[in-house]
């Protein structure tokens, strides 16, 4: 049977190539906000560590999560009481979002390890609609309306970060921190059984690992990553809302890690400035953005499996 | 009146009989769902959207060929299911050598295709679909106000999942089925084709799904998003119930409707979420489903 990640069965050149291919995406990413927005380019970091963060369970466990907005939208709800409610600095406000992120990895993570392939998603999907519908209900998310008007405040009380400038840069440093922290995961021992557990379940079991622990920590960094990448956005745009709880938000994520490359290290960074430039593009044209996200779907699934960075790095027959 | 544990009977009984209804709607998704992954190994996505697109056939069929209700709870569940041929046919026949997941992908981006080309025809308000003439009124218990159209519903579906659950079961159409599910290249050793049969089994249970939104039409409005919600719910009721039995599907589906029904009359804040709630707690202690074979 084919499996999700062929992709990442990529003839192993040494991992110099990676190393240059993240030279190249850094020296980009400091240079380009003299080319482009620097909103535009928040947002595309913070969904870019968002699909990095989901493509850690899909990519490299093989596990399937359709609920990963419920620790992205979470995430962000709580940075941003945080930061306006509780006053504190912006710092304190993205670790509290992520804590609870990690929390609800932890639940989610040990509910859903208990069924296998498919029914994982199913759960995943169904735990994120029950917290969808309590972020509706409760008071502190103000429901519709969201949390508005949050204060981005001063990183560690000194830099302001209403400055888009310092905003951006530490914006960037999150990413490229998370990223390199990602990258170290799944090329540790740990992330050596998580390949393991992906190709081969039953034997991995019989080698005497204890998969569900794996999987389970695993889901838990997930979603912790997901949770920084939640908190980081809600700052940016001042704002937490319903939008980023919600199952569509779950579908976008898988959808940026598609497009990218599902299980390759640069793909979900690559597939979230895709698609973020994309319905740059799309807004003026209202509901037809999921119409167009569908029939990308369809298209990546049936002649695009590796999506754009595996297709490059299988043509290249390079590591990226 | 009447009270029972302190709730007046009419609002009690009337909340069991909407349990009863969206119950009988998630059996049939969820019957519909157990069939085609049975057979194709795919959870289909599209299910939801094949269920408001069976609602919009029976507006349309009014609107625009002046048919009724009855006209359109038989033509509605062919024309979709025929969509649902064409759909196995172009996209789902590839990916049966693939892993599981890329069916669930691939129906999801179909899904947000369907539903987003209607939002944008449609916006999100609901259109009115009246119940048929020959349905409307309703009796009165006693005990209770029973709309004839909701009694329709509630004994109308679940002729539709026994009948199925008959075919599977206990006919020599059902062996062959269940047979092929088991072991399909065995059952084509003998002769039988089991890639039309894997497509008619597609398209009948994307007509099941198209059925239970003709009967939705009425009882809620026809909307684009009719269909995305409620088959969210409809995975929970699949996790809950397992997708190994045909009768754990139809048990389970009218089981969860009326414990949701119930939740709105004593804790209404969480009936969004009881069904999620019992999902978690049957992982718990039962992982595999309570009809499920582990």
């Amino acid at each position: 049977m084919q499996r999700l990640s062929e992709a990442s069965k990529i003839p192993t050149v040494r991992s110099r190539t990676e190393i240059i291919a993240f030279l190249v995406m850094t020296a980009a990413l400091v240079i380009a906000p003299m080319v482009a927005y620097p909103v535009f380019l928040m947002k595309a970091l913070c969904f870019a560590l968002f699909a990095c963060a989901f493509n850690l369970l899909i990519g490299y466990v093989g596990l399937l999560s359709f609920g990963h907005a419920l620790f992205f939208g979470w995430a962000s709800y709580v940075s941003a009481h945080a930061a306006k409610v509780w006053g504190v600095t912006p710092e304190i406000a993205i670790l509290s979002g992520a804590a609870v992120a990690a929390l609800f990895g932890a639940i989610v993570g040990a509910l859903a390890i208990r069924r296998q392939g498919i029914y994982f998603a199913m759960i995943t999907l169904a735990l994120a609609q029950m917290m969808f519908f309590f972020a509706v209900q409760a008071p502190f998310t103000h429901g519709e309306d969201g949390i508005q008007a949050v204060p981005r405040g001063r990183l560690f009380g000194l830099i302001n970060l209403s400055d888009q400038t310092s905003m951006y840069a530490t914006v960037l440093v999150i990413f490229l921190a998370c990223f390199l922290l990602i990258y170290r995961i799944i090329n540790s021992p740990f992330g050596e059984v998580l390949k393991a557990i992906r190709e081969n379940e039953a034997r991995a079991i019989s080698l005497g690992y204890r998969t569900d622990r794996y999987k389970l920590l695993a889901f838990v960094l997930s979603a912790t990553f997901a949770g920084i990448a939640g908190a980081t956005k809600a700052l940016v745009f001042q704002l937490a809302s319903l939008t980023d709880v919600d199952w569509p938000m779950s579908g976008e994520v898988i959808l940026m890690t598609l497009v990218g490359g599902l299980g390759t290290l640069f793909g979900p960074v690559a597939g979230a400035f895709f698609m973020v430039t994309l319905e740059n593009y799309l807004t003026t044209i209202g509901q037809w953005v999921f119409v167009v996200q569908g029939v990308i779907f369809v298209v990546c699934v049936l002649l695009f499996r590796r999506g754009l960075i595996g297709e490059l790095a299988h043509a290249l027959r390079i590591k990226l | 009146m009447v009270e029972i544990f302190g709730i007046p009977s009419q609002a009690l009984f009337g909340q069991l009989l909407i349990g009863l209804i969206n119950g009988s709607f998630y059996a049939l998704l969820s019957l519909g769902l157990a069939v085609i992954f049975g057979m194709l190994n795919i959870i289909n996505f599209t299910h939801g959207a094949q269920y408001m697109l069976g609602a919009f056939t029976a507006f349309f069929l009014l609107q625009y060929a002046g048919l009724g209700y009855w006209w359109a709870l038989i033509v509605a569940p062919v024309l979709v299911g025929i969509t649902g041929i064409i759909i196995e046919r172009l996209f789902l026949q590839w990916l049966y050598k693939l892993d599981h997941l890329y069916g669930l992908l691939l129906t999801f981006g179909l899904a947000l295709i369907i539903e987003g080309t209607f939002r944008n025809f449609f916006g999100s308000s609901g259109l009115p679909y009246s119940v048929p003439a020959e349905l409307q009124g309703g009796q009165n218990l006693g005990f209770m106000f029973l709309p004839n159209y909701r009694a329709w519903v509630v004994v109308f579906s679940l002729v539709v999942c026994l009948t199925t659950w008959f075919v599977i079961e206990r006919t020599r159409l059902g062996a062959y089925l269940r047979a092929a599910t088991e072991n399909p290249t065995l059952v084509r050793a003998f002769g039988i084709n089991v890639p039309r049969m894997i497509t008619l089994t597609y398209g009948f249970g994307v007509a099941l799904a198209a059925v239970a939104g003709v009967m939705a039409a009425p009882v809620y409005n026809v909307s684009p998003q009719m269909g995305s919600n409620l088959i969210i719910v409809v995975f929970a009721v699949v996790v809950i119930g397992g997708m190994g039995s045909i009768m754990g599907a139809i048990v389970t589906g009218f089981g969860l409707g009326v414990i949701e029904g119930l939740t709105k009359v004593f804790f209404p804040e969480a009936s969004n979420t009881v069904i999620f709630i019992i999902m978690a707690v049957v992982l718990l202690i039962r992982p595999a489903g309570l009809f499920g074979r582990a």
